[in-house]
């Protein structure tokens, strides 16, 4: 896929690996779902840690305050236990968002089923059934036999038409940590390879960075 | 969120762009004495009164609001530095200074909470907001070079704020280009200019990739 990865950018890989906090993994995962216009891979032992460390912290808070720690000291822990919850949350928010937006393409899609957490898919499938009874009581039932179908506008149509789909097509905004060289973006035989210098943004078709996405080498902003 | 709900969901608001600079490190001069804070975000102190320590930028604030501490402004917010990058700007039509990626921010947050500990801070604001107007002048005249299909444009030492305000039109800008380049796209584009209208579109649809 990249050209220039050596051994050298292995053991980047470990070092940013090991050094980097969860709480700059949830920030970029927030940023990556944010930006991106596909639902990605649920971050499920991210999403586990961070929720036993609010956890922790919430405990650390409530015993600090009982046994009369300085007051300052706190509030510092509070602002860094809503800072990280506020993360959390939008990141579980702008999914469902995605999910409510989408649910008839994930949810007939098995790749993207996959990505959604348990939660999620069983979320969705309540969406799913609760939007369908809706339109079949209050609209489709009420419609000549070959406009029922909530996926089709009517029975001649071949495949499920008015399912929304993410544009992958869409031009995205990515950094890259390190340079990655002369990258040759997916689907464009005819276009010559693209440099990604670190640190610089480029706007780029979403389709062609999607796997350095998944991979976590690039990031979206 | 407010910019959640909208179409554009993937931009980010100022208050998200405010919210990912106070990650920022910052130095701070405390005068106060307290344990090392072992927060989720990472562990910082111990504090000692007139010992420097690296933190947060939302701790310095926070901190500097209680009257605990005193920021010291980073290298690249002095007279000096900044009449540099300003006059850089101004020679140079084409290319951008490298600045932090949340100067704008990172400057604004200071300029709100920890104004006594700015020198200069009338100059300091002023090559700022000059720097600002520049940058921006030259990105609405630098945009004007996207004329054909582009698979990739680098915004070279852009940094979060200005990529922000770019966004909606670059990747408008990028796409209709890409499209009227590319037949099988057309397709495509009647395809969701006619969602609205589904009753007239029957065309097979292209394939997801992979």
């Amino acid at each position: 896929m990249e050209s220039g990865s050596g051994e050298g950018s292995m053991m980047d890989d470990y070092e940013s690996l090991i050094s980097t906090t969860d709480a700059e993994l949830l920030k970029r995962s927030w940023r990556n779902e944010k930006a991106a216009p596909e639902i990605l891979q649920f971050e499920l032992s991210l999403v586990q840690r961070s929720t036993e460390q609010i956890q922790l912290m919430e405990e650390t808070v409530e015993e600090s305050m009982a046994s009369g720690v300085d007051p300052l000291t706190v509030s510092l822990y509070q602002m860094d236990l809503d800072r990280t919850q506020f993360l959390l949350r939008s990141y579980i928010r702008i999914r469902l968002q995605k999910i409510e937006k989408y649910m008839a393409h994930i949810h007939k899609t098995t790749e993207l089923w996959n990505r959604l957490s348990k939660q999620e898919q069983k979320y969705a499938q309540r969406c799913i059934e609760d939007l369908k009874e809706h339109f079949e009581k209050s609209v489709l039932s009420k419609l000549p036999d070959r406009y029922k179908s909530s996926l089709k506008q009517s029975v001649i149509s071949e495949e499920d038409d008015m399912v929304p789909e993410p544009q992958l097509d869409t031009y995205v905004i990515c950094r890259a940590k390190r340079s990655l060289g002369a990258f040759q973006l997916d689907d464009s035989a005819e276009e010559n390879p693209v440099s990604l210098d670190a640190g610089d943004p480029y706007a780029i078709r979403y389709k062609s960075i999607k796997s350095l996405v998944y991979s976590g080498q690039i990031d979206l902003v | 969120m407010a910019t959640q709900s909208d179409p554009h969901a993937s931009e980010f608001s100022a208050a998200e762009l405010e919210f990912l600079a106070e990650d920022e490190m910052i130095e701070i001069v405390p005068n106060m004495r307290m344990e090392t804070l072992n927060l989720i975000c990472g562990d910082f102190g111990p504090f000692h009164p007139q010992i420097a320590t690296q933190v947060p930028l939302w701790l310095a604030v926070a901190l500097k609001k209680r009257g605990k501490c005193t920021i010291r402004p980073p290298e690249w917010m002095s007279v000096e530095k900044l009449t540099q990058v300003l006059e850089a700007e101004r020679d140079s039509q084409k290319t951008f200074q490298p600045l932090p990626f949340h100067y704008v921010e990172i400057s604004r947050l200071l300029f709100d909470h920890a104004r006594d500990d700015i020198p200069d801070i009338y100059m300091v604001r002023s090559l700022i907001e000059d720097i600002k107007d520049v940058r921006f002048h030259k990105i609405g005249t630098g945009l004007e070079v996207i004329s054909q299909r582009t698979a990739a444009l680098k915004l070279e030492h852009l940094t979060a704020m200005e990529v922000n305000i770019v966004r909606p039109f670059v990747v408008r800008a990028l796409q209709a280009f890409y499209k009227l380049d590319s037949p099988e796209m057309i397709q495509e584009s009647d395809l969701r200019a006619n969602r609205r209208f589904p009753t007239a579109n029957h065309g097979p649809k292209r394939q997801l990739k992979r």
